[in-house]
């Protein structure tokens, strides 16, 4: 039994299946970073005093972090790109450079957290970092999983090229339409956090 | 799809869409990609989840009735922590009252309707063979399993037990309770994750898979009602697994979300930084949970209008208005959540808001029920049972919808918030409301999944039954909510002066729930019974008009003889001029 448009087109419609679950899964994620950004305003404008962001956290690495998420972005179409012009050799490197920024963000990030629990801020602390920690850990946990499909999509999961181009590429649009929102939340998340 | 090798090891698909491979028995009833066989998983430990959350109210209702009275046998079984010499701890109480809630809902209806029936039968009734994602259904379905599993096992915390601060987990009670709460958090995440995967995969088999003709408007109700339900799971639970990783962080991190600066907690002000606001975790939680109202109902409203077209041998009446109602009411749960709120000092601006809000939903939902009761008009009704449990669901609903109007009024919302009139008008939504509905899709589609009819005198026992005693539990609710008893004591209301002319309707509700117990007895039977021996049937038992009948029951892997195609809407009932009273979508001309 063959499940219908898992690559080519439905023709009213216009989209294979995966394009659509991608978009509606991203719709949810909206809504779950929706309501933690609501949570912030909430919780801000609620405060009687409330830090500014540049005065405890480190913003020349959050810029930093913020111009190697843009880049995977830029690589993580390049790759589709690649695949689309069905250069498999050119889409390898792409891809791993999109894995590797992805790494570089989390090292980078890293130092950032070791750094704050050294100067004994912790989630605890009060409700700014609370709401920090919360909201970077769960974007964390978000590259986490976006560099875990976009590696298997490097390295075994690209066995599917040789039997059905088509279909890999798709994969690959829709990990990387993931990847370009995770990026888009850091983008939300850095002046909120950082600069504000 | 990827290829597979069966035993003798030739190609399957080379071999062709006529045959099917032999699974294994794990491959084909517990790790199972077919969406039959995992709508049935879903509707089975839905099934016994409503048991088991059913039980947890029983034993609640002794508490209620007879207040401190020892059940010496119920002590030894329930352990010496949980009820000593058979007298119920206030603790355990909690837990009973907070899990009821929480198995009723995320355990019980939701999977039973939406990944049980709408499994089962969506993919049926749109034509496909499957589910879009047969891999992620899978999926779906067993983080649910780990969900139940992981509020089931916090029973067993040897400190505390599961949750006690209710299904709604209010803060900041809920950030200081035992160690319960954080595996019912731990659960909520487990069962929030399996209806998104779930929500995305009907939403995108309804769009993708239909069969050639099946316009959106030729859709049977129930797929409408399933495709808006989805929305609502994919937008709606999101934020409450927001609010569930800041109450965990709360409770783990030592974050203060939700608590507020200078809380006291058994006389000392409380170790966290503060600034929080616990009002916060009413509004996250509420957005999930009224569209979750909505989620609970629109499925057996679906199920509902299935089972009437059929049994009325006529089209439902007014098919259009009821769709565009679904969406408009769909829409419209997404902003109608803080009517729950209403005594929490939020203010009177945002009072006025919600409650204009929650009057304007009433009105979709009454032209939906309007539409069903209508559809009944000058049919030749056949009084089956799945046709017994739809037309009891109209009033039910009825009563359940028309009681929540006060409950909806900023203003009467007062003397009534938190009484038992609370807990007897959403009952009547949810419980002979919605699960009448279930009711009736068991016994209507039953037949297509196991090819044998359920027996009809058992059924119609069950429906007796359930019906009196559903009615003898939550009615005498109303009576005790209007002479002003909380729904929150643990005795009933014993110790309170201005309660007693109205306790004996404690004991009536309990009996009532008891008989309840015994009256799903003929169910359990028959649904075991006629899997042996039922009577065999067809394809199309009930001469109904929609695709599902189209295949053979039980439908094979992969559903369908031939890929059906669909001429017509989906209820062609009593055509004129035709020499049967059923023109079914799947027939040509």
């Amino acid at each position: 039994m063959e499940i219908p448009y898992t690559v080519a087109a439905r023709e009213d419609t216009g989209l294979n299946n995966g394009k659509i679950g991608i978009w509606l899964f991203l719709a949810s994620e909206v809504m779950l970073f929706g309501a933690l950004f609501a949570t912030y305003i909430l919780l801000r404008v609620g405060s009687t005093e409330w830090p500014h962001g540049y005065t405890i956290l480190n913003v020349p690495l959050a810029t930093f972090n913020t111009i190697v998420l843009i880049s995977s972005s830029v690589t993580m179409v390049m790759a589709w790109a690649s695949l689309m012009r069905r250069r498999f050799g050119t889409f390898r490197l792409y891809q791993g450079a999109t894995v590797l920024l992805g790494g570089v963000f989390l090292m980078v990030k890293y130092f950032e957290y070791s750094a704050k629990f050294h100067h004994e801020l912790f989630p605890r602390t009060n409700n700014f970092m609370a709401i920090y920690f919360t909201l970077t850990g769960l974007h964390m946990l978000h590259v986490i999983g976006g560099m875990v499909v976009n590696a298997y999509l490097w390295g075994p999961g690209s066995k599917l090229y040789k039997t059905n181009p088509e279909w890999f590429t798709n994969r690959v649009e829709n990990s990387g339409l993931f990847w370009h929102f995770v990026d888009l939340v850091w983008i939300f998340l850095f002046p909120t956090l950082y600069l504000l | 799809m990827a290829t597979t090798k069966t035993a003798t090891g030739h190609d399957v698909h080379a071999a062709g869409a006529g045959h099917h491979e032999e699974l294994g028995f794990l491959r084909k009833y517990v790790f199972s990609t077919d969406h039959k066989m995992i709508g049935i998983q879903y509707a089975v430990t839905g099934l016994l989840f409503l048991l088991f959350g059913f039980s947890l109210m029983m034993l609640m209702r002794w508490q209620l009735a007879y207040p401190g009275q020892a059940v010496a046998w119920l002590g030894k079984l329930l352990g010496e922590n949980r009820m000593p010499g058979g007298v119920m701890l206030p603790e355990f109480y909690n837990e009973l009252g907070a899990m009821h809630g929480t198995i009723m809902v995320f355990m019980g209806v939701v999977p039973l309707a939406v990944g049980g029936f709408g499994n089962f039968v969506l993919p049926l009734q749109i034509g496909a063979p499957d589910m879009a994602f047969p891999k992620i259904n899978m999926l779906s379905y067993q983080s649910y399993f780990l969900g139940g599993v992981t509020m089931i096992a916090s029973f067993f915390i040897p400190e505390g037990g599961a949750a006690q601060a209710g299904w709604t987990s209010y803060p900041p009670l809920a950030n200081i309770a035992t160690s319960g709460q954080t595996w019912w958090l731990v659960g909520m995440i487990f069962l929030i994750t399996s209806s998104l995967l779930g929500s995305i995969n009907f939403i995108v088999t309804t769009i993708q898979l239909r069969a050639p003709g099946l316009t959106f408007m030729r859709f049977p109700f129930f797929v409408w009602a399933q495709f808006v339900t989805s929305f609502l799971l994919l937008l709606a639970f999101p934020p409450l697994e927001a609010a569930g990783v800041l109450q965990l962080m709360d409770r783990v991190a030592g974050t203060s979300f939700f608590m507020p600066t200078g809380l006291v907690v058994s006389g000392q002000v409380a170790p966290n930084a503060g600034g929080g606001n616990p009002l916060l975790w009413q509004h996250l939680f509420w957005f999930l949970a009224h569209p979750e109202v909505y989620v609970l109902i629109l499925p057996a409203m679906g199920i509902v209008a299935e089972v009437i077209a059929n049994n009325t041998r006529k089209p439902l009446w007014g098919y259009r208005s009821m769709v565009y109602s679904l969406g408009f009411l769909g829409f419209m749960s997404f902003i109608v959540w803080a009517h729950h709120m209403f005594m929490t000092g939020m203010g009177t601006v945002m009072s006025t808001f919600f409650q204009t809000t929650t009057m304007i939903i009433s009105i979709p939902s009454v032209v939906i029920l309007t539409a069903l009761i209508l559809s009944l008009w000058g049919g030749s009704i056949r009084f089956t049972t799945p046709m017994l449990f739809a037309l009891a669901f109209l009033p039910m609903f009825g009563i359940g919808g028309l009681t929540g109007l006060p409950l909806g009024l900023s203003v009467t919302d007062i003397p009534l918030h938190d009484t038992y009139y609370v807990i007897a008008h959403f009952h009547y939504v949810v419980a002979p409301g919605t699960l009448f509905g279930l009711m009736a899709g068991i016994y209507y589609w039953y037949p297509k999944a196991t090819g044998r009819m359920m027996n009809e005198f058992l059924g119609k026992l069950h429906f007796w039954g359930s019906f009196v005693f559903m009615n003898l539990v939550f009615m005498p609710m109303f009576f005790l909510g209007l002479a002003g008893v909380s729904r929150r004591l643990f005795d009933g209301g014993e110790t309170y002066q201005f309660a007693q002319p109205a306790l004996h309707y404690n004991v009536m509700s309990s009996w009532g729930a008891w008989m309840l117990g015994i009256a799903q007895i003929p169910f359990i039977i028959n649904f075991f019974w006629s899997m042996k021996a039922g009577k065999k049937v067809g394809a199309n038992p009930w001469e109904a008009t929609t695709l599902e009948w189209a295949a053979p029951s039980p439908p094979p892997h992969g559903n369908f003889d031939h890929p059906p195609e669909v001429h017509r809407g989906p209820y062609e009932y009593s055509v004129p001029g035709r020499t049967t009273d059923f023109q079914p979508q799947f027939e040509r001309a």
